[in-house]
């Protein structure tokens, strides 16, 4: 069953403003003893591997992008089996409100926000500012590790195609609005590696054509929560020059900055057809005869694409 | 093979590998609580640092030496915030284990050190990219100071 959205005007505002939560909020749920009924589950997911083992919030349980929603072998996400017993053993059930947050501006909690919506899972939502929010106003953390009653969550199938996109998606869809949130740097191409060092990422440097550059971090404020509507708004539709009804494609190095920039498209602006290119760049960029474009000009889909 | 690294540095590596996985991050947390912050001297000069660009955190470093050539004796220092537990961890570890060793022995750590300390599962083997690319730099800067060191041998 899960728990009323949380109702205050920054939100309202926001397409799904049922998608955030507040760090007040937070505090209030979990001083009602939402989280130790089992109601609720939050979830830390970090950069760092051992950020939550450092303090994290009352009850929190830990998820980590790379070991434990990235498949081991394939470069891909866990299937529906592992992703059904890694949400048991955390306590999760198939109805219950998952409320994620993270360090860096929520930047990787976005992605395990983003994975949770490939399998579906309905009710979950971001702790708008993140980690650094909630330690910035001297909330309590915890270094307790709970050890939650398992939750009962069936093996759903994961669902790609409505908001992850491959390769072969990104080149049927040039000419539709990309975003590239990478760097302005990694956007122009004028940083592949550094001198002297090997570069372990991708072998071409620049961007997907046309693709307009919003560097990720420009939809989160000072102190990690979003912008408003109002500013995303001039962001997205005024500056890169997204319209109602557009397809988006997001991408970055490897899909997690992207998930932060999708997850501001989808539920804070109201685009329906968003999708995070995971692959991104450290794909695009070591791919063979895919239009690549350099410099800070968008540049033009190539004849023949 | 831990018989061919220097004793404290073995040391480490027994000590990550007698535990589980889990155990492990643990002590991995614990070796970035005792890394010693920069003296004096490093923190007011920061360009004397270098960033190690491959770690996901920012992480500083730099070297000191005492004497002339492969005989020199090498002090390490680290930098890296809090919030980088992990980076920290890893930084701590080389810190701890190769710190005061001659210029020689710390050339002699092999450059797949990190792989021995059994992380790379729990800690996924991108991460562990970063402690490669720390150990990676360290051992050219002391080669670096061997062969600025040992070329001007004083007349």
């Amino acid at each position: 069953m899960s728990i009323a959205p949380e109702e205050n005007t920054k939100f309202s505002a926001y397409a799904h403003p049922e998608r955030l939560v507040s760090t007040e909020w937070l505090a209030e749920r979990i001083a009602d003893g939402d989280v130790r009924d089992g109601r609720l589950v939050v979830v830390e997911s970090d950069e760092d591997v051992l950020l939550y083992e450092t303090g994290h919030v009352p009850g929190a349980v830990k998820i980590d992008w790379h070991t434990d929603l990235n498949d081991e072998v394939t470069r891909d996400y866990v299937d529906g089996a592992a992703f059904a017993a890694l949400a048991a053993s955390k306590g999760i059930s198939r109805d219950s409100t998952v409320v994620i947050y993270g360090d860096k501006s929520n930047w990787w909690a976005a992605y395990a926000l983003w994975v949770f919506t490939l399998f579906g899972h309905e009710d979950v939502r971001l702790l708008d500012g993140g980690r650094d929010k909630w330690i910035a106003e001297g909330r309590e953390l915890v270094t307790e590790v709970p050890a939650p009653a398992a939750g009962e969550y069936p093996v759903v199938e994961r669902e790609d195609a409505p908001i992850r996109a491959y390769k072969e998606d990104v080149l049927a869809h040039l000419g539709k609005p990309l975003i590239d949130v990478r760097s302005p740097e990694e956007y122009s191409g004028a940083r592949t590696h550094m001198p002297a060092y090997p570069e372990e990422g991708a072998l071409r440097g620049g961007h997907i054509p046309t693709a307009a550059s919003v560097p990720w971090a420009r939809a989160a404020a000072e102190d990690g929560s979003f912008r408003s509507r109002d500013e995303l708004d001039s962001i997205y539709r005024g500056e890169a020059g997204l319209s109602e009804g557009d397809e988006v494609i997001a991408y970055c190095r490897i899909g997690e900055r992207s998930s932060h920039t999708w997850f501001a498209l989808k539920y804070l602006l109201g685009f329906e057809n968003v999708r995070n290119y995971d692959g991104s760049w450290t794909e695009w960029g070591n791919a063979v005869r895919v239009p690549i474009v350099k410099g800070t000009e968008r540049g033009e889909v190539p004849a023949g694409f | 093979m831990t018989t061919q690294l220097p004793t404290a540095l073995a040391e480490i590596v027994e000590d990550f590998q007698a535990l589980g996985e889990r155990d492990r991050l643990q002590l991995l947390l614990e070796f970035s609580q005792g890394l010693p912050a920069l003296p004096e001297r490093l923190t007011d000069h920061p360009e004397l640092l270098e960033q190690v660009v491959e770690c996901q955190s920012p992480l500083f470093l730099t070297i000191e030496g005492q004497g002339r050539g492969a005989e020199a004796r090498i002090d390490l220092f680290f930098q890296a915030p809090p919030e980088a537990p992990t980076t920290r961890g890893f930084a701590g570890v080389l810190r701890e284990g190769l710190n005061g060793l001659s210029a020689a022995e710390i050339l002699a750590v092999p450059d797949d050190m990190p792989e021995l300390l059994g992380l790379t599962r729990a800690v996924s083997p991108l991460r562990m990219r970063g402690m490669t690319a720390m150990l990676g730099r360290i051992k050219r800067k002391v080669g670096a100071y061997v062969a600025q060191t040992s070329a001007a041998v004083p007349s």
